[in-house]
C-alpha cells in the first residue's frame, strides 16, 4: 500500500497566553486519500479550524507551539522551510473560507484576485492568467464570466462570492482542498448548490477534500469519512455510514440529536447537548466530555480521572475515545439513543 | 462616476460660499463688538487727519453704513468684476479678482496672495513628501514588528514628535542646525525655485524637516494602527492562503487597505498647511501665506486677513474635494454611492 496523500501524526498546536496555554489541537492523527472527502465535525472551539490553518501553515507562527508531523504527498510540512510551504499553499493545497465577503479584498476586483492567485504559482502573462480566471469563474457557475470578472466582491451576491472563492481556491488545481464552514454564511437554497458544486469539482480534479463544519447535514451529503473533534482531540472517527448508523460516542449521539431533520415527525424536539464546550486552557480532568456526559456514571469513575484512549470500535476503521465499555456503548445506542432519535 | 464628480463639485462650491459668508460675518461683527463704528473703520482708510465730515462721506462711499448682506454682496461682486475704493484723495481701482483692498498698504490683496502661494506650496509639498514617506514607512515597520525595540523606539519618538509644538522644535532646529552647526540656512533667506533651485532647496530644507518630524510622527502612529487592524482581516488570511509572498501580503493587501483612511487625514492636513503654515512660516521667516496672515493680524489689516482666510478655506475645500474624488478611485465601493 502506498503512502496516504495527506497524513497527520500526533499534531499538537497550542498558544501560550497570559491566562495559560490554549491547547487548540492536542494529538490529532488522521490520513486522507486522493479523491476522498473527510468531514471534521465539532462545536466552536473544538480545534477544527486551527487544524486546517495548521495544515496550510496559516496559524500565527510567532505565538503558536506546533509539534507532530503533517505529511502531504511525501513532504513533511511542520519542519519544512516556510518558503517551501508558501509555494505549496494555494497551489497543491488550497482553502475556502467561511465568510466570502470578508475573505475577499474589497479593493480588488474578483478577477484580479484570481489572477493574483494564479500568477504566484504560474509564470504567465496577465492576459493568460485572466483567461484562466474567466474559465474558472465559468466552471463554478458564474453567468457571463467574461463580464463579471471585473466586478468587485461587493457587486456579487453571497452565493456568487462563495463560487468566486471556490474558483480562486481551485485555479491552481490543488490536490488538497480544505473548506472551512463553506456554507455557513449562505442561504439554505444556495448551500445545496455550493455543496453540489464542490462535489462535482472534487470528482473532476480528483482532489482530497476536507470539510470542516458543525453541520452534520453537510457531512452526510459529502463525506466519506467523519472525524468528530472535542476539546482539541479526535473523539470518534469512522466511515460516514458508520458514524450515522452506529455511532458509539455519547458526544456524537448528542450532535445527531441536535441536528434538525426533515424526515422526523417532531421538528421542534431537538435535544441540545447540555453545558458549554470546555475551555481549552483548562480542560476537565479525565475525559474532557465527562461534565456534559449522561453516561459518565457507567464508567466506574474512570471518566473523571483518566483521559480515555482512542481505540478501535464496532465499525470498520472505527475509532472511539470513551470509557464506557464497547458492548455497553453499542447496547445504549441500539436500545436507548437510536429509538429516541427516531421517535423525535 | 460623472454624477458623483458633479455632485461633489457642486457641494464644494456651495461650501465655499457658506465659508465665505461665515468668515465675512465674523470680520464684520468682531470690530463692531469692540466698539468700532463705520466712521472709525473709514478713518483707517483716510488717515487720522481728515475732518469728521470727510470721514463720514468716505465711510458712506466705502459702504460701511450698508447692512451686512449688502456689504457681503459688494465683496463677492468685487471678486468677479473688481471694485473701486474711494478714500478721499482719489479713487483706487482693485481689478478682478478683488479679494479686498488693504487700507494700510493701499494695495489690492490678490496680487500679494499670488506671490505668496508658491512659497507656501513649496513648503507644504516638500514637507508632505517627507512626512508621508517616513511616516508610512515607520508605521508599517512598527506594525510588522510589533513589540520590538524598533517599534517601541519609533512610537516613543513619535509621541514626542506629536506633542512638541512647531515653535519649539523649529526654534531648537534653527539654533542647532543653522546657528551652531551651520548646515542649513537661517530664517528669511527664501529664494523662488525659478530663480535659483539650489538656494530654494537650501532655504526650505530645515522647515521641511521640522514640519515633517511633527507630521510623520502622527502618520506613523496612524499607519501602524491601520496596519495592525488590516492585518487581522480575513482577506489577509486569504492572501496568505493563496501562497502570496509575505511582502505582497503586507504591502498589496495590507498597506493598500490601511492607507485609504489615511488619505482623508492627509487631505485635511495638506489643505490646512497650504492655507497657512502660520507658525512654521513665522518661525523660519518664510514669505508665504502664513507669514502674510501673521503680519496682517499684527497690523490689524482686516482686508488682508479676510483675503488670506478665504484663501485658506479655498485650499481646504479643494483638498477635500480632491480626496473625495480620489476615494472613489481608491475604494471601488464608493462609486455606487
Amino acid at each position: 500500500m502506498s503512502e496516504p496523500f495527506l497524513e497527520l501524526k500526533n499534531l499538537k498546536i497550542s498558544f501560550p497566553t497570559d491566562d495559560g496555554v490554549v491547547r487548540s489541537v492536542d494529538g490529532l492523527s488522521f490520513s486522507l486519500e486522493r479523491g476522498k472527502t473527510l468531514g471534521i465535525v465539532g462545536e466552536s472551539g473544538s480545534g477544527k479550524s486551527v487544524t486546517s490553518l495548521g495544515i496550510l501553515g496559516l496559524h500565527n507562527r510567532r505565538n503558536a507551539d506546533v509539534s507532530g508531523e503533517i505529511w502531504l504527498d511525501g513532504d513533511e510540512l511542520i519542519r519544512a522551510e516556510p518558503e517551501k510551504v508558501r509555494k505549496l499553499r494555494g497551489n497543491k493545497m488550497a482553502m475556502i473560507f467561511q465568510d466570502p465577503l470578508s475573505s475577499m479584498h474589497p479593493y480588488y476586483s474578483v478577477g484580479h484576485q484570481i489572477v493574483e492567485a494564479y500568477r504566484v504559482h504560474h509564470n504567465v502573462s496577465k492576459k493568460v492568467a485572466r483567461k484562466q480566471a474567466v474559465d474558472m469563474l465559468g466552471k463554478v457557475g458564474i453567468p457571463q464570466p467574461d463580464r463579471r470578472v471585473d466586478d468587485y466582491p461587493h457587486q456579487f451576491s453571497g452565493g456568487m462570492r462563495q463560487r468566486a472563492m471556490i474558483a480562486m481556491a481551485l485555479v491552481n488545481d490543488p490536490q488538497l482542498l480544505i473548506a472551512d464552514e463553506p456554507t455557513t454564511a449562505l442561504d439554505v437554497t444556495v448551500q445545496a448548490q455550493i455543496l453540489d458544486l464542490m462535489h462535482k469539482l472534487q470528482e473532476e480534479f480528483n482532489s482530497a477534500l476536507i470539510i470542516i463544519t458543525h453541520d452534520l447535514g453537510v457531512v452526510a451529503e459529502l463525506a466519506d469519512d467523519v472525524l468528530v473533534m472535542y476539546g482539541g482531540k479526535c473523539i470518534e472517527f469512522g466511515a460516514a455510514a458508520t458514524i450515522f448508523e452506529r455511532p458509539e460516542h455519547p458526544y456524537t449521539w448528542g450532535l445527531l440529536g441536535s441536528m434538525p431533520r426533515i424526515d422526523r415527525p417532531n421538528l421542534d424536539r431537538l435535544v441540545p447537548i447540555p453545558g458549554l464546550p470546555p475551555s481549552l486552557i483548562n480542560l476537565p480532568s479525565g475525559c474532557a466530555f465527562h461534565p456534559r456526559c449522561a453516561y459518565e456514571p457507567r464508567t466506574a469513575g474512570l471518566g473523571r480521572t483518566v483521559p480515555p484512549e482512542l481505540v478501535a470500535a464496532g465499525g470498520s476503521k472505527h475509532l472511539v475515545r470513551c470509557h464506557v465499555p464497547t458492548e455497553e456503548r453499542q447496547r445504549i445506542w441500539l436500545e436507548e439513543v437510536k429509538p429516541k432519535l427516531e421517535a423525535q | 462616476m460623472i454624477t458623483y464628480i458633479i455632485r461633489r463639485l457642486f457641494a464644494a462650491v456651495v461650501l465655499l460660499f457658506i465659508v465665505s459668508a461665515a468668515t465675512f460675518a465674523i470680520f464684520y461683527l468682531v470690530p463692531r463688538l469692540v466698539g468700532a463704528t463705520p466712521e472709525t473703520l473709514a478713518t483707517r482708510y483716510v488717515g487720522r487727519a481728515a475732518t469728521p465730515e470727510t470721514v463720514g462721506i468716505i465711510a458712506h462711499k466705502l459702504g460701511f453704513y450698508d447692512p451686512i448682506w449688502v456689504q457681503y454682496g459688494h465683496w463677492i461682486k468685487a471678486i468677479f468684476v473688481g471694485a473701486d475704493y474711494d478714500y478721499g484723495s482719489g479713487i483706487e481701482h482693485c481689478p478682478a479678482p478683488c479679494f479686498g483692498y488693504s487700507f494700510i498698504t493701499h494695495q489690492p490683496v490678490w496680487p500679494d496672495l499670488l506671490t505668496r502661494i508658491p512659497v507656501t506650496l513649496s513648503l507644504a509639498v516638500g514637507a508632505a513628501v517627507l512626512w508621508v514617506f517616513f511616516g508610512v514607512a515607520t508605521g508599517v515597520l512598527s506594525a510588522l514588528r510589533r513589540g520590538s525595540l524598533l517599534d517601541r523606539a519609533a512610537m516613543s519618538f513619535s509621541l514626542a514628535g506629536v506633542s512638541l509644538p512647531i515653535f519649539f522644535t523649529g526654534m531648537v532646529a534653527l539654533l542647532v542646525f543653522s546657528y551652531k552647526l551651520r548646515w542649513t540656512a537661517s530664517g528669511g533667506t527664501y529664494t523662488p525655485f525659478t530663480e535659483n533651485p539650489g538656494e530654494w532647496f537650501y532655504a526650505l530644507l530645515l522647515p521641511w524637516c521640522v514640519l515633517a518630524v511633527q507630521f510623520s510622527a502622527q502618520y506613523a502612529r496612524l499607519t501602524r494602527a491601520g496596519m495592525l487592524e488590516t492585518l487581522g482581516e480575513d482577506y489577509i488570511r486569504t492572501a496568505r492562503a493563496k501562497g502570496l509572498r509575505e511582502r505582497d501580503v503586507n504591502v498589496r493587501h495590507g498597506l493598500r487597505a490601511a492607507l485609504t483612511p489615511l488619505l482623508t487625514i492627509f487631505g485635511l492636513d495638506f489643505g490646512l498647511l497650504i492655507g497657512g503654515a502660520v507658525l512654521t512660516e513665522a518661525v523660519f521667516s518664510l514669505p508665504g501665506l502664513g507669514k502674510y496672515a501673521y503680519d496682517a493680524i499684527t497690523n490689524n489689516d482686516l482686508p488682508k486677513v479676510l483675503g488670506v482666510t478665504m484663501m485658506a478655506a479655498f485650499f481646504v475645500v479643494v483638498a477635500n474635494l480632491v480626496v473625495d474624488l480620489l476615494y472613489a478611485v481608491v475604494d471601488p465601493r464608493v462609486r455606487l454611492g
